[in-house]
Formats: structure tokens, C-alpha cells, sequence
């Protein structure tokens, strides 16, 4: 690491990384350390409980929140995953076609785009069409966002993946649904999946449209911790805040993990 | 023997935007034969081959497969199987789920499949490993496998795509002598291409010599060697000599050629039709020295002197016009000719080919 | 061939025109309406609202000059510049050392790096708001070092939020860039009497550029229309225009006026996309 003649090795930049995982991780390790935390002011350490676990789990307006959350990112991520799957089929797949490029930024539009407009937007056109249920409205919403997340690593898998394979299977006697049935869908469902768990992810943590487009009875789960928030802080909201960063990040290393392996097998 | 024709190629052109792959291309693949498309690459050999198969349409012309005409025929009904450059063995399946793969999706019923994947993994020598998968293959069994793979169907035709390209020297060696005992096993008509002339001159019954997208030769091993008809083939094909000349009349297949050194001979000739200047080949083995000098003898120089194991080659240089000569080390003595030295050296007019210009 | 093509691509562009497109279309034209009496919005035309966004109407109804707003758009250019710069300034040290580590180490890093964006951003925002705060172990180190007052409804806590919120957009594509960085190019910097800060600047930083613009764009763009910082670690009061968006859908229920700064928005995202498109394109002709 010290050595004088290695030219690679900067003096100082190995503490500045060292600094920097601990800023990127204290965040995340407060909140959950104060969940644990007997005391009701949270920051206030006074003794180990899992009391606020228990008031979290009994919780009836959480319940309802986590419940509307999975609802949408389980119907949005479905929706996101087929339509990201037939784009990144067509696109893949044709090189040369005209509109590819349009098309491939008309998919990734919502990374592009700032949130909050896209969000008032859905707002307004949802509002003039008369088009009021909150479920709905958040689904359709959900559903456009979560498709770039859904449709990256699913291309990335198909980039990979030789065509040969799909010319093999139709040399030998395959229809094109049976070729993708039983060579292209197994190859990149590694992809599939892990396109889908970052779509779920990004579901479950959407607060800026949610908060816009949820109605009365919509109140997704980061719209519900918003609500605890504005009313103080608690260390049951930090326990709260735990379970959803477990899930989160649970899942995305799922995702990430499988999305490498597959890379490296292609 | 008249032969049935399995593949007819009439008239193919194929243009890539402004590139012009395929250019009318026109031959005929007899039954039962080993027949290669060789070339350097971007020569078009495998644009023509996947066209066969059905993975590209010609942009001009037809293809006929054993009297059916099959340009509309999508790749999946196309009696036809492909042994591909990169094998393309199916990652997630065993060796034997691959081969069956096939014969599944031409409905054959199970007990039927399961003789069929036995006999080929059989008949490549790969019976123990039928549970594997390709990932725990080397690249020769691969290799056998996306061969069991492609004849288990059964095919009219078998199209391979530089299928040893993959392999090590050694195993190349091997592999030719197992293709070429596959093909005369099992009596299937094989399209092979390559860029590698060893591998065409050994293990093929004709030769398509295919350069700038357009027919440049067809022929037996020994017709595109002995034999070119112009200067690509000669050039491509082996080492040879160009030499200027003059072709003074022609009678048919022979023409009367007079050299710059002074000589007059006749030669063969193919396609010239009037008296004029010519190219002429003459491959470096079939000049003689000194005593191994007959026919046409002329007096040069050595030039320069390479060894290079069972063979010699040293460039001559006669009345201004440099020629290479090879000479097989039969004996130790054939080092002895040194560089400047003089020396007589001769060739039959037999072994000059008069090349189309 | 084709209607395989038109049908497998049909959904992405519904998908998109119904939710995006035509919604931003629609914004476009409720920019230029009239404010309904009872919220929501009238079709009449009127650009109105683009004026409020420099213009007031004293008592007397006379059109003065009002820098309100504008400040606002100018504190959201400068936090979101800030935030990209301060990434950019972390995003190249760490790059640098993960890139240099060996492989199975540096994939760890990566991972880890890109982690906590999978975290929801409230809860992300909710961290600091907490380690801020008055009672939070920053917020105490502040006053112990005799600091006055609340490090929370700063600026300087939106920025830290920001800087926090985006960072793995910075630190990958540099990442990715250093790591086609041929090591021998160091040693020839070395080798040419270079020092390492000398390589550094003339070397390393020339060829690590393409990666800090692309991430300078990912970071810049959603930095402009941030939402939940201003909102929490502002306090709502230190307002950008993400927020002063929100609050015209939300309590000030004046739709046309929300939609034209939304549009303002768009604008300024857009001419960043756009200068970076002709960059990119423009380095594509070159190499």
C-alpha cells in the first residue's frame, strides 16, 4: 500500500475511501441502531427494547400502508418486467432498425426525466380524464417509472447473449415461440429476475409520486413514514424505516448478485 | 455416375447496404458429397452458408434444396442442420437434452429420441458424458457433441461453419479425419467452410473457391491446385510464380505461349480467346535444378536460401525475372546449392497454367 | 418480421406516451391557462404565470419586479451545481482506490457503494434528519464545539442530504472510466519524470472526464428537481423548485402556475441533455 514506487498509490486517497464508506453507512446504521433504542426520543439512548418492533407490527394504519405498497409494486412490477421484456426482445435483437435509438431513450425516459415533473404531470392528465381511483392511478404511474430499472438489466443479459444460441434452436426445428420458450427466455432469465426485484424495489421506495397521486385510502409506505415524520420522530418510526431498509436492500442484492453471475456465465 | 443435386445456388447476390457480399453467385452441390466454400474472410462464405440455413435472404436469386425451392421457407422448417463456428451448445442443457432437441421439435415420440440421442453420442464417441453439460466439455468434445447435435435429425444437408477454427493444431488434425469419416458414414451432403486451404485440399470432393463475393473456381482439390484458372486462385491457393507473357495463338485448350526469357511452349489454358499478354503460374515445386532440371532449362542465380526442414526454398533470379523453387530435402545434398551460385533450372510445359485475366 | 418488431414494442411506447409524453404536453398547455376559482385550472389562455414567475402586483395592481421566485431557481442552479462539484470531488478519490484494488475486492466496493441508493430516499433523508438534529451526534458535536442554533433548515443540510442522495450516480460512471485506465499509462507518466500529482492532472483526470461529465448529468439533472430535502432538511422554508412545484399541486392549489415552473424545470434538464448529447456525439466523431 506504502510503497514508494508504486506509482498507482496515492497518498490519502485510501483514508478519503475509508471516510467515505463510514459517511455513506452511518446514516443507514443510525436509523437502525436507535430503532432498538427503549427510550421515546430517539436520539436519547436509554436501553435495548424491541418494544417499537412490536408497536410497529400492531400498527393498523402501517399494515394498510405496507399492504397498498405491495399491491402496487407487486402489480407495477409485473406490468414493468413484460413491457421492459418485449422492448429489450425487439431491441436487442435489431441492430439496424429504424427508431431503435428513439426507442431505447422512449423506454429510459423516466431516468431522464426530474421526478416531480412526471409526477404532476401523471397528476393533471389523471385529474382531466376523471380517472380518480388511487390504486389505479398509482399502479399506471408505478408501472412507467419501474420499467427503465426493469428493461437495463434484461438488455444487458441479451447484449450478452450470442445469438447463435437463438439461430441454433431455429436451425433446429424451433418456432420462434419455442426457440424463445425453451432457449432465450431460460438464458436471460437471470436478467428477467433481477430486472424485476430492482423494478419491486423502486415501487415499494417511491415517495414523490406517491405522495402526489395517493388518494385517501392509497397511502403508500414511504407516504405513511412522511406522515410520522412531519409528526416527530420516534423510534418507532426508526423501526419502521429498519424493516423497509432490510427489504430493500435484501432484494437488491439479490438482484445484483444474480445480474453478475449471469454477466459472467454469458 | 450421375449423382442427384441437393443444393442448387442460382444467381445469389446479396448487398449489405452499399456492400456487395454476394455477387450472381451460381453452383451446384451434388448429393452425398463433401463440398467446400474457401475463401478469405468477408469473401462471402458464410453469408451464403447462413443462407442456406435460412438465417439471411439473398437480395437477388434462389435457392433450391433437392428439387424444393426454399427461399421462403423460414430456417425452422428447413430440412437443413448448421454446425456453428462457436458450437452454440445450449448452456442450460445436458449433452443429450441437446441433441434431442431437435428431434423434439420434429415430434418424435420418446422411446425414439432416446435411440436416436444413444446412436449419436455413440457415433462420436460420447456416450459416458450424456449427462453433462457443455460447460464441463473441452473444446474437441464440444465440438463432437454440436456435430451429434446437427446429424441427429437426420439432414438432407449438413452445413458447418469453420468448425475447427476453435480447435488446437493437433486436434484440427484429428477432427478432419473424424469429419470426413462422418461424412462418408452416414452418407449426408456437407457444406463446409473455411479460409484454411490445408483443411479444403484435404478433406473436400469438390472446392468452391469463393473471393469478392463472386465464384472464383470450382473444382476437386487437385483441379484448384494444379489447375487455377486465374489469378486469384493461384495467388490464394499455395505459393506460386507469376510470370508475364505473350500468348501468340490458341487452339482450344492449349495456347502458344512465348516467355520474355525467349522461350515459346504450349500450355493449358482455359477461357482466352484471342492472342495477347497473359499471366502465367508455375508453382515454385515444379522447377527443377540442375539435374532435376527437364523440359524448358534456362541458367539462373541463387538469389537467396531458406531452410526450412523437409523443404528448401531458394528465389533464382533468370533474365530479370525472379522465381521461387522449392526443393524437397530427398537428400542432404540439396543443401549444397549456395547463395550466388549458378544454376540450371527447368520446367515441363505441363506444369503452366495460363491464367484469365 | 416487422409487426414482431411493431408489437413488441408497442407497450414501452404506450406506456411511455400515456404517462409521460402526453402528461408533459398537457402541462404545457395548463402552463398557459387560467387558475380555476376553486383550484385545478380553466381552459382559457393566459401566460399569466410565467410573468408571476418574475412579476408581483403591488396593492395598487402595478407590475413590480419580485426576485421571489427567482431566488428560488437560483438556490435550486446553485445547490444542484454545488451537490455535482462536491460529488465529483469525492466521486474521484474513491473511484480511484476501488479501481485499483483487485477484482474480487473492487466488485465489493461497487456493490457496496451502489447499496444504499436501493434504500428508500425518505428514510435516506429521515437518517440525516436525525443525525442533524439538535439531539443527533452531529448536531451535539456542533454545539460542543460552541456552534449556535440548528444545523437543521440549512442550506448546508439540503446539500449534505443532496451530496448524500446522488453519489453513487458520481462515483460509478467514474469508476467505470478509471477502470479502462491501462495501468501502463501511469507508469509512463512515471517513467516520463511525471510526478504522481503531474500524472494525476495530466493524465488520469484527461481520460477520467468522460465519466465525471456522464455522472455530472446523472447527478445534476435529478438534483434540480429534488424534493424531499428541501422538504425535511429545509425545513420548507429554504424552498426549491421541486418543492415550490409541490406546493402548488398540493396547499397554494394553483395549477398553472406549478405547471409553468415545471415547464422552467424541464427546460433547464433539458439544455443539460442536450449539451451532453453534443458532447458525447462529438467525442464519438473524434475517437
Amino acid at each position: 500500500m506504502s510503497n514508494p514506487h508504486n506509482v498507482r498509490h496515492y497518498p490519502g486517497a485510501g483514508l478519503v475511501t475509508w471516510v467515505f464508506f463510514l459517511w455513506l453507512y452511518a446514516p443507514i446504521a443510525v436509523v437502525i441502531w436507535f430503532s432498538f433504542n427503549e427510550n421515546r426520543l430517539v436520539s436519547v439512548w436509554t436501553g435495548f427494547s424491541m418494544k417499537w418492533y412490536a408497536a410497529a407490527l400492531t400498527n393498523r394504519a402501517l399494515m394498510d400502508a405496507l399492504r397498498v405498497s405491495l399491491t402496487v409494486a407487486v402489480v407495477a412490477t409485473s406490468v414493468a418486467t413484460l413491457v421492459a421484456l418485449s422492448a429489450a426482445m425487439v431491441l436487442s435483437r435489431n441492430e439496424t432498425m429504424r427508431f431503435r435509438r428513439l426507442s431505447e431513450t422512449v423506454v429510459n425516459l423516466p431516468l431522464l426525466l426530474p421526478e416531480i415533473v412526471v409526477a404532476v404531470a401523471s397528476l393533471i392528465l389523471f385529474s382531466q380524464m376523471g380517472f380518480s381511483n388511487g390504486m389505479a392511478r398509482l399502479i399506471v404511474a408505478h408501472s412507467a417509472f419501474c420499467t427503465p430499472f426493469a428493461f437495463l438489466p434484461i438488455r444487458a443479459r441479451m447484449q450478452g447473449m450470442s445469438r447463435d444460441y437463438e439461430e441454433a434452436a431455429k436451425d433446429l426445428y424451433a418456432s420462434p415461440f419455442t426457440a424463445f420458450r425453451r432457449v432465450t427466455l431460460p438464458l436471460i432469465l437471470p436478467g428477467v429476475f433481477a430486472g424485476a426485484m430492482l423494478a419491486f424495489v423502486i415501487s415499494m421506495d417511491d415517495f414523490i409520486t406517491s405522495n402526489l397521486l395517493a388518494t385517501g385510502g392509497t397511502t403508500t409506505l414511504p407516504v405513511y413514514i412522511f406522515g410520522l415524520i412531519k409528526q416527530g420522530t420516534t423510534p418507532e418510526l426508526n423501526a419502521i424505516s429498519t424493516l423497509l431498509i432490510l427489504a430493500s436492500l435484501i432484494i437488491a442484492t439479490f438482484a445484483l448478485v444474480l445480474s453478475a453471475r449471469s454477466m459472467r456465465r454469458a | 455416375m450421375t449423382r442427384g443435386k441437393a443444393v442448387e445456388v442460382f444467381n445469389v447476390s446479396k448487398r449489405f447496404g452499399d456492400y456487395q457480399a454476394l455477387d450472381h453467385v451460381d453452383f451446384t452441390i451434388h448429393e452425398n458429397e463433401f463440398f467446400t466454400l474457401l475463401g478469405p474472410s468477408g469473401c462471402g462464405k458464410t453469408t451464403l452458408l447462413r443462407m442456406i440455413a435460412g438465417f439471411e435472404t439473398p437480395s437477388e436469386g434462389g435457392i433450391v434444396l433437392f428439387g424444393q425451392e426454399i427461399d421462403q421457407l423460414p430456417a425452422h422448417k428447413r430440412r437443413v442442420n448448421t454446425v456453428f463456428q462457436s458450437y452454440a451448445l445450449f448452456p442450460h442443457m445436458t449433452l443429450a437434452q441437446n441433441i434431442a432437441f431437435g428431434l423434439e421439435n420434429l415430434g418424435w415420440d420418446k422411446p425414439r429420441r432416446e435411440a436416436r440421442v444413444a446412436e449419436m453420442l455413440e457415433l462420436v464417441h460420447m456416450t459416458p458424458f450424456a449427462s453433462r453439460r457443455p460447460d464441463q466439455l473441452s473444446g474437441g468434445q464440444r465440438q463432437r457433441i454440436a456435430l451429434a447435435r446437427a446429424l441427429a435429425p437426420e439432414p438432407k444437408v449438413l452445413l458447418l461453419d469453420e468448425p475447427l477454427s476453435a480447435l488446437d493444431l493437433k486436434l484440427r488434425q484429428a477432427m478432419r479425419d473424424e469429419l470426413r469419416e462422418l461424412q462418408r458414414k452416414t452418407g449426408i451432403t456437407f457444406i463446409f467452410v473455411t479460409h484454411d486451404q490445408e483443411e479444403a485440399l484435404d478433406m473436400s470432393d469438390r472446392i468452391c473457391v469463393l473471393g469478392q463475393g463472386r465464384v472464383q473456381q470450382i473444382g476437386t482439390p487437385a483441379e484448384i491446385y494444379e489447375e487455377p484458372e486465374n489469378r486469384f486462385v493461384a495467388d490464394f491457393i499455395g505459393e506460386t510464380n507469376f510470370l508475364d507473357a505473350e500468348v501468340i495463338s490458341i487452339d482450344g485448350a492449349r495456347a502458344r505461349i512465348r516467355t520474355p526469357l525467349g522461350l515459346e511452349f504450349d500450355a493449358a489454358q482455359k477461357g482466352l480467346t484471342s492472342p495477347g499478354p497473359a499471366t502465367l503460374s508455375l508453382r515454385p515445386e515444379k522447377i527443377g535444378l540442375q539435374e532435376q532440371a527437364t523440359g524448358n532449362v534456362l541458367t539462373g542465380t541463387i538469389r537467396s536460401r531458406n531452410y526450412m526442414g523437409g523443404y528448401t526454398h531458394f528465389v533464382v533470379e533468370t533474365g530479370g525475372a525472379s522465381l521461387r523453387v522449392s526443393r524437397r530435402n530427398a537428400v542432404s545434398q540439396a543443401e549444397s546449392y549456395a547463395v550466388g551460385q549458378e544454376v540450371q533450372l527447368g520446367f515441363r510445359d505441363e506444369s503452366v497454367r495460363v491464367l484469365a485475366q | 418480421m416487422r409487426s414482431a418488431r411493431v408489437w413488441g414494442l408497442m407497450p414501452a411506447w404506450v406506456l411511455m406516451l400515456g404517462t409521460l409524453m402526453v402528461p408533459l404536453l398537457i402541462v404545457a398547455a395548463v402552463s398557459v391557462a387560467e387558475r380555476g376559482s376553486y383550484g385545478g385550472f380553466a381552459w382559457d389562455f393566459n401566460p399569466l404565470s410565467y410573468r408571476e414567475i418574475l412579476f408581483s402586483e403591488d396593492w395598487d395592481g402595478n407590475l413590480v419586479f419580485d426576485p421571489k421566485y427567482l431566488s428560488i431557481i437560483g438556490r435550486t442552479l446553485l445547490l444542484a451545481g454545488a451537490t455535482t462539484l462536491i460529488c465529483m470531488a469525492l466521486a474521484l478519490p474513491v473511484a480511484y482506490v476501488i479501481a485499483t484494488r483487485p477484482p474480487k475486492t473492487k466488485a465489493l466496493l461497487i456493490y457496496l457503494v451502489t447499496l444504499p441508493f436501493w434504500v428508500s430516499m425518505i428514510v435516506r433523508v429521515y437518517a440525516w434528519l436525525i443525525i442533524l438534529g439538535n439531539e443527533g451526534f452531529v448536531g451535539r458535536f456542533w454545539h460542543w464545539i460552541g456552534g449556535e442554533g440548528t444545523l437543521l433548515f440549512t442550506p448546508g443540510a439540503m446539500l449534505v442530504g443532496m451530496v448524500y442522495s446522488y453519489i453513487p450516480l458520481m462515483v460509478l460512471p467514474v469508476f467505470a472510466a478509471i477502470e479502462k485506465l491501462d495501468p501502463a499509462l501511469l507508469e509512463a507518466g512515471a517513467d516520463l519524470y511525471g510526478s504522481r500529482w503531474t500524472t494525476a492532472r495530466r493524465v488520469i483526470l484527461p481520460l477520467t472526464w468522460p465519466g465525471l461529465a456522464a455522472g455530472a448529468v446523472l447527478v445534476f439533472v435529478p438534483a434540480l428537481g429534488t424534493v424531499l430535502e428541501p422538504m425535511l432538511l429545509g425545513g420548507g422554508k429554504q424552498m426549491m423548485m421541486g418543492t415550490l412545484i409541490q406546493t402548488q399541486f398540493g396547499g397554494a392549489r394553483n395549477w398553472p402556475f406549478g405547471a409553468a415552473v415545471a415547464l422552467v424545470l424541464m427546460a433547464m434538464v433539458v439544455i443539460v441533455l442536450v449539451i451532453n448529447a453534443r458532447r458525447s456525439m462529438s467525442r464519438e466523431v473524434r475517437v
